[in-house]
């Protein structure tokens, strides 16, 4: 179903390269740059109505705040931010060449429309994206474990197709809540989306379905609420328990490898459920109060919507019912917007995200509640929303702070007010797929061996918390085991190697002098060129290094890969 | 000018070199500072305290381990027994037992956090958690205030063994906990050039580094830079032996038990004795909502039982246990009712932890809960609470106050108070 990729092929020279064209060329398009900015201030720029209104009301809140944004980013670092936030890794050579080449005004949105509808970007894209609703819906653990019964394949397969189709928001999140099917690719009945509530179904009651789908797609966190009524939740007892009463007619079976005791997968089904008192037609579930007293509860929406009490599947399929309701609350909108948001801004609406919750204070709320409307409106199509967002001023602007503008600082407790671009680490998946482009390692194999290959890379940062609900975080965090990974890892020497057929052998072996290869080192690294004082350390490596360029080259790009300039989103 | 470096005579190797040696001083690396430091290290060696947290991930029933109600509706079928302290215990510990004379039982706990990430989070920093201020862990501020006591440290300050532990908060990266498995292989350790080119990549790397930060685009950037720093020490050090738990004689690997958290046991001594201000072994798999009693009979609790009274008597004979405070807690309890599956829930409201060494009276409870083992009786105390007498313990002043950049003044274990009766 999905196209491959001219990616998969095409390499980070295009094709025979000839090294000094290639850098006359980028010093080619600096100067073209100065020349654009003087052409561009005479045209006008295409904005999309909800982009002007992101920066009229973002202008706004700075001007109540009292300070001044810092300046506008130059368009290549803008070029890879985007590349990082939408497709997961830098840009390669190539691509910043293109970029710097389109002379339009609208080049900004000429990109984002490579990057978004271009068959060649379409499984990056996709791949990005299923890893990033990966993590967030089993965990970046899920179905890593020896034991685990969740399919992270199929997981990752149904969200895959679900984001190179551009699958309206709305739907996938139905799909996803209402699924039924096999869990395992191939398996009768597969269906991938299944993999979402396998593992959170059987267990407590659901317990786990009922916080995951409430936090992940509504903003509510009401797994406090399960034992008690929350001091600082609005959320009740009562209300856990009446959304919990959506997930019991679901039931995860084991379906084992024919003749055999081993669990070959899982298939989701909804079964009539009896209730807890044995009344199917009026099916009922109880909760204990902490004084012991015990209360009944049916399935109730957030909103106050009852269903049908029934528990038989043929006159009330509650996850349906609980799908449809879901498609009417703007909870739904809020929250994508709000996620969408933090994953471009650093920040959302909100800290966290998913805790939409009246005690919780929200940012530029009039602003939220309009592009939560705008993204429902515009049929929940999460590439426009995209657009919107990274044509916005504050996504343009530089992430050097100035004196106007460093109390905007949400690392040390400040609400944010989005007036300079926030420094943030690559993600472990965005430093892996930006080694690969920059390097060419890791790319052999299909594009499933290649993502089992990552995950397995991405294992090692994974450290659980010991409790039944799976809860884990991950030691890439810009901590001192990630410093080790980033020295000596396996990643890096493949990166660094100079083995013959690698990158930096055929640029070590290939044209130039040592001071033009060095300049190609941090083009394609860092998106700018050496400064004074880089080429002067290179020059003495060499010199240490007796002249011999490879081994030379090899220690900076080292350090390049290693440098926070590398490793940051900035 | 790019050329005259090109050719082997454009510069010496050894002025090269001294060039790396002035720029590396930037780095702030300890190198340089070592010799007089070291000649105060083994009077500071002697007052150095640390701290070991055994965190029990998952919420373990206490009234099942230290503060058992035999007979009763809730008690569930675990008999107590003596120890040698003035206090009783489960049945399942009777190492422990033996080592009860270390450690008090504070079984007044009462907090509010039933959730396993609230009540991490809570029982980790003293605080609930504030979506505006990222507070540090226990280990972090630990190692923040007795760092200066170990001028000769070149490994993290702060481990965490077979866990996640908590983040250092506003205290940045450079205080996050190292994290390592129970076994201590540390990952990607082995560097494959020498320390020559090494040191030449350092360079490199550093002045790369430095022109970004100095662009003032976020403290991050800053923190990049130190916990790079810490990395280089940390692949040079002698010290790094210490990780090397498998070097123990098998006998003694056998005491604290041949499974994790027994090892990660043994690591956390083999740290504390090589310097480290705070470790954290992780114990998971508390979170029994079924079948409870056959879990801990049978899994947790030899397990626990083994590997910590072999780390109490341990830190005892080598005479370290003076400075060494010990914690054993998780982010909550469980529920005093059995439910319908033979396992117990979540509950905060009333629950003991067990703190020994560092000066702590031991051999004794503290506060109590009711028959039922629903409510405390007498003074509640809280995860401030707990964390402040720590602190007491390790003699760090309850005055102390961080001030976040914002300039909102921030005391340490926020501001608990001393739990009456731990220290004599």
């Amino acid at each position: 179903m999905m196209q491959t990729s001219k990616t998969q092929t095409t390499y980070f020279f295009a094709g025979a390269w000839t090294f000094l064209a290639l850098v006359l060329g980028v010093l080619g398009f600096h100067q073209a740059n100065a020349q654009e900015e003087s052409a561009k201030a005479s045209r006008r720029v295409t904005l999309p109505p909800q982009t002007e209104k992101i920066d009229k009301a973002i202008e706004a809140s700075w001007q109540d705040a009292g300070i001044r944004p810092s300046a506008v980013e130059e368009d290549l670092k803008w070029c890879r931010r985007v590349f990082l936030d939408v497709i997961g890794r830098i840009p390669s050579f190539d691509e910043m060449s293109v970029f710097m080449k389109d002379k339009s005004p609208d080049r900004k949105l000429n990109l984002l429309r490579r990057l978004l509808d271009e068959d060649q970007y379409t499984e990056e894209y996709a791949n990005h994206w299923s890893t990033i609703w990966a993590n967030i819906l089993i965990g970046r653990n899920g179905g890593m474990e020896e034991r685990s019964l969740t399919n992270r394949q199929g997981m990752q397969k149904y969200l895959r197709d679900s984001f190179a189709n551009n699958k309206p928001y709305n739907t996938m999140v139905h799909e996803l809540v209402t699924a039924t099917g096999s869990t395992k690719p191939g398996a009768e009945n597969f269906n991938g989306a299944t993999n979402f509530l396998a593992m959170k179904v059987n267990e407590e009651n659901a317990v786990q379905a009922t916080a995951a789908v409430s936090k992940i797609f509504l903003g509510l966190q009401v797994q406090c609420t399960q034992c008690h009524n929350h001091p600082f939740n609005q959320w009740k007892q009562q209300k856990f328990w009446e959304f919990n009463a959506f997930f019991r007619q679901t039931r995860a079976l084991r379906r084992f490898v024919r003749g055999t005791d081993d669990i070959d997968h899982i298939e989701l089904i909804n079964e009539d459920f009896a209730g807890e008192g044995s009344h199917p037609e009026k099916a009922e579930i109880y909760y204990t109060l902490r004084n012991g007293i015990a209360k009944v509860a049916y399935p109730v929406f957030v909103d106050g919507t009852a269903i049908g009490k029934s528990g038989y599947v043929s006159e009330v399929n509650r996850r349906s019912e609980l799908g449809n309701l879901m498609m009417e609350s703007d909870f739904l909108d809020k929250t994508i917007v709000n996620r969408m948001w933090a994953h471009f801004l650093g920040y959302g609406f909100t800290k966290p995200i998913d805790d939409l919750g009246p005690h919780n204070p929200v940012v530029n709320i009039d602003l939220f509640e309009s592009l939560a409307k705008d993204f429902r409106e515009n049929s929940y199509d999460l590439k426009q929303l995209i657009v919107w967002i990274t044509l916005s001023k504050p996504y343009q602007l530089s992430s050097k702070m100035t004196k106007d503008n460093e109390s905007d600082d949400p690392s040390m407790g400040e609400l944010p007010k989005f007036s300079h671009f926030y420094t943030r680490q690559m993600t472990a998946e965005q430093l892996y797929a930006s080694l690969a482009i920059a390097t060419q390692a890791n790319r052999k194999g299909n594009l499933e061996e290649q993502q089992r290959r990552r995950e397995e890379w991405m294992r090692q940062f994974v450290v659980a918390f010991g409790t039944d609900e799976g809860d884990e975080t991950t030691t890439f965090n810009g901590s001192i085991p990630q410093g080790l990974m980033m020295f000596n890892g396996d990643l890096i020497r493949a990166a660094i190697s100079l083995e013959p057929g690698t990158w930096l052998n055929q640029l070590s072996t290939g044209k130039g002098t040592p001071q033009e290869k060095v300049q190609f080192l941090f083009i394609a690294g860092l998106g700018r060129k050496p400064r004074p004082e880089e080429l002067t350390v290179a020059a003495q490596i060499l010199a240490a290094r007796k002249g011999e360029v490879g081994g030379m080259l090899q220690d900076m790009w080292w350090a390049i890969l290693n440098s926070n300039e590398f490793i940051f989103n900035h | 000018m790019w050329n005259r470096f090109t050719t082997p005579n454009g510069m010496s190797r050894r002025h090269f070199m001294s060039h790396m040696a002035g720029a590396s001083a930037m780095w702030g690396t300890s190198l340089s500072l070592g010799h007089s430091l070291r000649v105060h290290a083994d009077t500071l060696k002697k007052n150095r305290k640390s701290c070991i947290l055994l965190w029990m991930g998952g919420g373990p029933s206490t009234m099942d381990i230290w503060d058992l109600k035999p007979g009763t509706d809730n008690g569930g079928p675990f008999k107590a027994i003596s120890t040698s302290g003035d206090v009783q215990i489960s049945e399942h510990m009777p190492m422990m037992a033996q080592q009860m004379h270390h450690m008090a039982i504070v079984r007044s706990m009462s907090t509010r956090e039933a959730d396993h990430n609230r009540g991490r989070y809570y029982m980790h920093t003293g605080y609930v958690p504030d979506a505006n201020v990222d507070y540090p862990s226990y280990g972090a501020v630990v190692a923040h205030e007795l760092i200066s006591q170990r001028p000769d440290l070149e490994i993290p300050p702060f481990v965490a063994v077979g866990g996640a532990s908590e983040g250092p908060g506003f205290l940045g990266m450079s205080w996050a906990p190292f994290n390592v498995t129970s076994n201590g292989r540390v990952r990607n350790l082995e560097m494959s050039v020498d320390s020559d080119r090494l040191n030449q990549r350092r360079i490199a790397l550093e002045t790369i580094e430095n022109s970004f930060i100095s662009q003032n685009r976020g403290g991050v950037l800053e923190d990049h830079r130190k916990v790079l720093g810490k990395t280089f020490d940390l692949l040079t050090s002698k010290q790094m032996e210490a990780f090397q738990v498998d070097k123990e004689p098998t006998d003694v690997k056998e005491r604290y038990g041949t499974n994790g958290f027994g090892q990660g046991c043994l690591l956390a001594r083999r740290l504390v004795e090589a310097g480290v201000a705070f470790v954290e072994v992780d114990l998971g798999g508390w979170d029994n909502h079924q079948n409870i009693f056959r879990t801990l009979e049978n899994d947790r609790l030899p397990v626990l039982d083994k590997a910590m009274a072999a780390l109490t008597a341990d830190l005892q004979e080598r005479g370290l246990l003076e400075d060494t405070c010990i914690v054993w807690m998780g982010e909550f309890s469980r529920t005093p009712r059995i439910n319908g599956d033979a396992g117990r829930d979540h509950w905060a409201r009333a629950w003991s932890v067990v703190v020994g060494g560092g000066g702590i009276k031991g051999g004794q409870a503290i506060g109590a809960t009711n028959d039922d083992g629903t409510e405390v009786v007498g003074e509640p105390y809280t995860s401030e609470d707990v964390m402040a007498s720590v602190c007491h313990a390790l003699g760090i002043s309850l005055e102390t106050t961080f001030t976040s950049r914002n300039g909102r003044p921030m005391k340490i274990a926020n501001s608990g108070k001393l739990i009456k009766g731990l220290f004599a």
